[in-house]
C-alpha cells in the first residue's frame, strides 16, 4: 500500500509546474481567450516537442512509454495553468486508443497523435472539446457506456462560457466502435473521464491557491479577510472538496493501468467528486475574492468556466453517482446470493 | 503508487484473517451496557492471549511493532469481521503509548501489560465543564502534600470511567503560571480511592458511555506524576496527538457496512431504482470511498514524511458528515420504522450526532485546517 506519486511522477509534475508558470501565465492565457477561444499554438508546439501528448503511449507508437498516473499527473498541471491548448482531447484520446484500441486504430492514429501533428476531440455530439479542426474524435455518448470513434464528421464551433477552450458540435461522420467495441470500448470511455477528473483536480487547486493568497493579503475592518471564521470555514470545504476530486482521480487512473476490474468504480468515483467539486470550489473562489471575484480582470472566472464545461463533458455528477448506487446494489445482491 | 497489499501486508492481514476467523467475537449481548462491556472486556483478553491487542506496540511491551499501514489492517479486519474494539481502547491507543514515551521504567513495568490484557481499564480524564476544545483553560486543582498531590475539581465526557481503574488526569498544579497551558500536570490517578465520584451521563440515545468524574480530595502519588511536574501540556498532547489512524480505518469499514445495509433495505423495498434514492447511495458511496482513499493517502504521507499531508485533517470531518448523513437517509427510507424506540437505525441516528463532537469538533476541525494546513491568520 503506497498511495502516493512516485519520485519520478513527483519530478514530472515539478517540472510541468515550472514550465507552464513560465510559458502559460494568466496573461498569455487571458490573450487566447479574448481573441476568441485561439489556442496558445506557441505552447502547444512546445508540449508536442517534449512528447507531452503521446506520454501514455507506447514507444513503438511514437510515445513516451508512461501510463495513466503520469498523464494524470500532466493534466492535473495543464489544468492548474488552465491553459489554452487542445492537450487534454488529444492526449485523453491517444492514452484511450493505446489501451483500448484495435492495432489497426493504433496505427493509423497513434504516432499522428503522439507528436501532436494530428489532434483529438472528446465529448458528445452535443458538446465536444477540441472537436474543430480535430482529426478524430472520441465520442462517450452511447447509453451502453461504449466509446466510439468517429473521423470526417462535420464540426460546427460551438462558442461555450469557457473560451480558454474550443468547443464544437459533431454531425455525421464515419464511427467505428473503439477497439471491439464492448467492454474495451467501455474502459476507453472510463479513461476518457478518469483524464477529464485529472484535469479539475488542477484547477480546483489553482483556485484554492489564488483564493488562499487573496484573502491573506487583502484587508477590511483592519485585519485580512482570511483571518474571518466564516472564509476560513470556505477555504477548509475548498481543500476537503479538492483533496476528495484528488484521491479519486488518483484512484482512477492508478486503476486503469493496475487494476482494470475497479476501472469503472474508479472512473465513476472520480467522475462524480470532479464535476461537483471542481464547480463548488471554482464558486467558492469567486465568492471569497468579493466584487474583484466577479470582474473579467480577476482570473477566478477562467477556472469557473472551466469547471462547469470539464462537468458538462464528465455528464455531469448525477449519473455517476447512479452508476455508483447500482454497483453498490450489485455488490450486495452478489454478497447475498454467494 | 500501489493500492495492493505489499506482500509483507498481505501475510499479515491472511494471518489475522484466518485467526478471526477460528476465534469468531460472536454476538454482542444486547440491551445491558455493562454486558456489552464485558463482552468487549472478555474479547480483549483473547487478542492479548493470541498477541492481537496492541499490534502497533512495539515488541518489547507485547505488541507486534507493525507499520502504520498494519495497523490500519488490523482495525479494517477487525470491523469487516463484524468484531468490536477492544475495551481498553483508550489504555491501547493513548494511555500506553504516552506511558512509553514519557514514563519512568517503573511506570512502565507498573502498567503496560495490565492495559495489554483488559486487566485494568484506563480513562481520559482531560476536558472539563469549561475547558472542552479549549484544553489549556482546565481548572482542576493538585496540591502538594507530603509526597502526594491532592486533587480537586470536575471533569466531563470521560468514557467507560464506570469501568476504569486509571485515569490519564491533567490538573494545574501552578496556578499562577504566566500562561494558561503552563503550569498543568500529567498524572496516573487512581480511580478506586475516596475523592473519586463517577456520575454516569445519560446521553440522547438513552446508554451512558460518558461520565462526570467528581474530583474531592482524590490522591496520588509523587511515582504517578507522569514526565515531570508542570510539564502536563506537553504531555497530553503526546496524548492527543497519539497516531489514531487504525480507528480511523475501523470507523470506516463500520460505516461502510452500515450503508451495506441501507442499500440492501432499499432493495428489498424496490427502492434503488427511485432517482432520487439512487442519487443519495451513489453520494454516500462515493464519500464512504472518498473517506477511505484519503485515509489512505494520509496513512503513506505519515509513513514517508513522519507526518500527515494536508488530507489528514481532514478525515474525522468527512467520516462525521457521511455517517450523519448516512443514517438521516436511513430515516428518510425506512420511515417510522427507522424511528422505533430501540431499533438499531433508531439507535444509529441518535448517536451519530455526537460523532461531529466527539473527539474535536467540526468546527474546531475547520479552525485547525485553516490555521495549520492553509496557513490563514488567527483573529482572536
Amino acid at each position: 500500500m503506497h498511495f502516493d506519486l512516485t519520485e519520478d511522477q513527483k519530478e514530472i509534475k515539478r517540472v510541468a509546474r515550472e514550465l507552464l508558470a513560465a510559458r502559460s501565465s494568466w496573461a498569455r492565457v487571458r490573450e487566447a481567450a479574448e481573441a476568441g477561444a485561439a489556442y496558445d499554438e506557441g505552447l502547444w508546439r512546445e508540449l508536442c516537442g517534449l512528447g507531452w501528448p503521446g506520454i501514455a503511449v507506447r514507444e513503438e507508437h511514437g510515445g513516451q512509454g508512461l501510463g495513466a498516473v503520469e498523464l494524470a499527473v500532466l493534466l492535473e498541471e495543464l489544468g492548474y495553468a488552465c491553459a489554452a491548448t487542445p492537450f487534454l482531447s488529444t492526449a485523453a484520446a491517444a492514452a484511450a486508443i493505446e489501451a483500448c484500441g484495435s492495432d489497426a486504430q493504433r496505427a493509423r492514429w497513434l504516432p499522428a497523435l503522439a507528436a501532436g501533428e494530428a489532434t483529438a476531440g472528446i465529448g458528445t455530439r452535443a458538446l465536444c472539446a477540441d472537436g474543430a479542426g480535430a482529426a478524430v474524435l472520441v465520442l462517450l455518448e452511447r447509453p451502453s457506456g461504449e466509446a466510439v470513434l468517429v473521423t470526417g464528421a462535420d464540426s460546427a464551433p460551438l462558442a461555450t462560457i469557457d473560451p480558454t477552450r474550443r468547443y464544437a458540435t459533431v454531425d455525421g461522420g464515419d464511427a467505428e466502435p473503439l477497439g471491439d467495441g464492448g467492454a474495451g470500448a467501455v474502459a476507453a470511455a472510463d479513461r476518457v473521464r478518469a483524464a477529464i477528473a485529472a484535469e479539475v483536480v488542477g484547477v480546483a487547486q489553482r483556485a484554492l491557491e489564488t483564493t488562499l493568497a487573496y484573502v491573506k493579503e487583502r484587508r477590511q475592518f483592519g485585519v485580512p479577510v482570511g483571518a474571518f471564521q466564516a472564509v476560513q470555514n470556505r477555504c477548509a470545504q475548498m481543500l476537503l472538496d479538492t483533496e476528495s476530486a484528488r484521491s479519486t482521480a488518483l484512484f482512477a487512473a492508478w486503476a486503469a493501468d493496475a487494476a482494470p476490474a475497479r476501472l469503472p468504480e474508479a472512473a465513476a468515483l472520480a467522475a462524480a467528486a470532479a464535476a461537483d467539486g471542481g464547480r463548488s470550489v471554482t464558486a467558492s473562489a469567486i465568492q471569497a475574492h468579493g466584487g474583484i471575484g466577479f470582474t473579467w480582470e480577476a482570473d477566478v472566472h477562467w477556472l469557473y468556466k472551466r469547471a462547469q464545461l470539464d462537468a458538462a463533458l464528465l455528464g455531469g455528477a448525477r449519473r455517476h453517482r447512479a452508476v455508483l448506487a447500482r454497483l453498490a446494489a450489485a455488490q450486495i445482491a452478489q454478497a447475498t446470493n454467494s | 503508487m500501489d493500492l495492493t497489499d505489499s506482500p509483507q501486508e498481505s501475510a499479515f492481514r491472511d494471518e489475522l484473517r484466518a485467526w478471526l476467523a477460528a476465534n469468531p467475537a460472536g454476538e454482542p449481548p444486547h440491551g445491558d451496557e455493562d454486558a456489552h462491556y464485558g463482552w468487549r472486556r472478555d474479547w480483549q483478553r483473547r487478542l492479548a492471549d493470541g498477541g492481537w491487542a496492541a499490534v502497533h506496540w512495539p515488541r518489547e511491551h507485547g505488541g507486534r511493532g507493525v507499520t502504520l499501514t498494519q495497523s490500519a489492517i488490523f482495525y479494517e479486519e477487525l470491523a469487516a469481521a463484524g468484531a468490536p474494539l477492544p475495551a481498553n481502547v483508550l489504555g491501547l491507543l493513548l494511555a500506553g503509548p504516552t506511558i512509553m514515551a514519557w514514563g519512568t521504567q517503573e511506570q512502565k513495568e507498573r502498567h503496560l501489560v495490565p492495559i495489554l490484557t483488559a486487566e485494568e481499564i484506563w480513562c481520559q480524564g482531560f476536558s472539563e465543564p469549561d475547558a472542552g476544545s479549549d484544553l489549556a483553560a482546565l481548572k482542576t486543582r493538585a496540591v502538594k502534600d507530603g509526597d502526594e498531590w491532592v486533587i480537586s475539581g470536575q471533569k466531563v465526557w470521560t468514557s467507560g470511567a464506570q469501568y476504569s481503574k486509571w485515569c490519564m488526569l491533567v490538573a494545574r498544579t501552578d496556578p499562577d503560571a504566566p500562561k494558561k497551558h503552563q503550569g498543568l500536570t500529567y498524572f496516573l490517578m487512581d480511580m478506586e480511592q475516596d475523592g473519586v465520584e463517577v456520575v454516569p451521563l445519560k446521553q440522547i440515545t438513552g446508554e451512558s458511555e460518558f461520565n462526570e468524574l467528581f474530583l474531592d480530595g482524590a490522591r496520588v502519588p509523587d511515582e504517578q506524576v507522569l514526565g515531570g511536574v508542570g510539564n502536563g501540556w506537553k504531555v497530553a498532547l503526546t496524548t492527543l496527538m497519539n497516531e489514531r489512524s487504525g480507528l480511523a480505518f475501523f470507523l470506516q469499514v463500520r460505516m461502510r457496512q452500515l450503508l451495506d445495509e441501507l442499500v440492501g433495505e432499499a432493495a428489498a423495498r424496490g427502492l434503488t431504482d427511485d432517482p432520487v434514492v439512487a442519487d443519495k447511495l451513489g453520494e454516500l458511496h462515493l464519500r464512504c470511498e472518498v473517506l477511505r482513499l484519503t485515509a489512505y493517502r494520509g496513512l503513506t504521507a505519515i509513513e514517508t514524511y513522519g507526518q500527515p499531508g494536508p488530507e489528514g485533517s481532514l478525515t474525522k470531518w468527512m467520516w462525521s458528515e457521511t455517517n450523519q448523513q448516512l443514517t438521516q437517509l436511513a430515516a428518510d427510507i425506512l420511515g417510522p420504522e427507522a424511528l422505533t424506540s430501540g431499533a438499531p437505525w433508531a439507535y444509529e441516528l441518535l448517536r451519530a450526532r455526537g460523532n461531529s463532537i466527539e473527539g474535536g469538533t467540526t468546527e474546531v476541525l475547520k479552525n485547525i485546517v485553516a490555521e495549520r494546513v492553509l496557513g490563514l491568520p488567527r483573529l482572536r
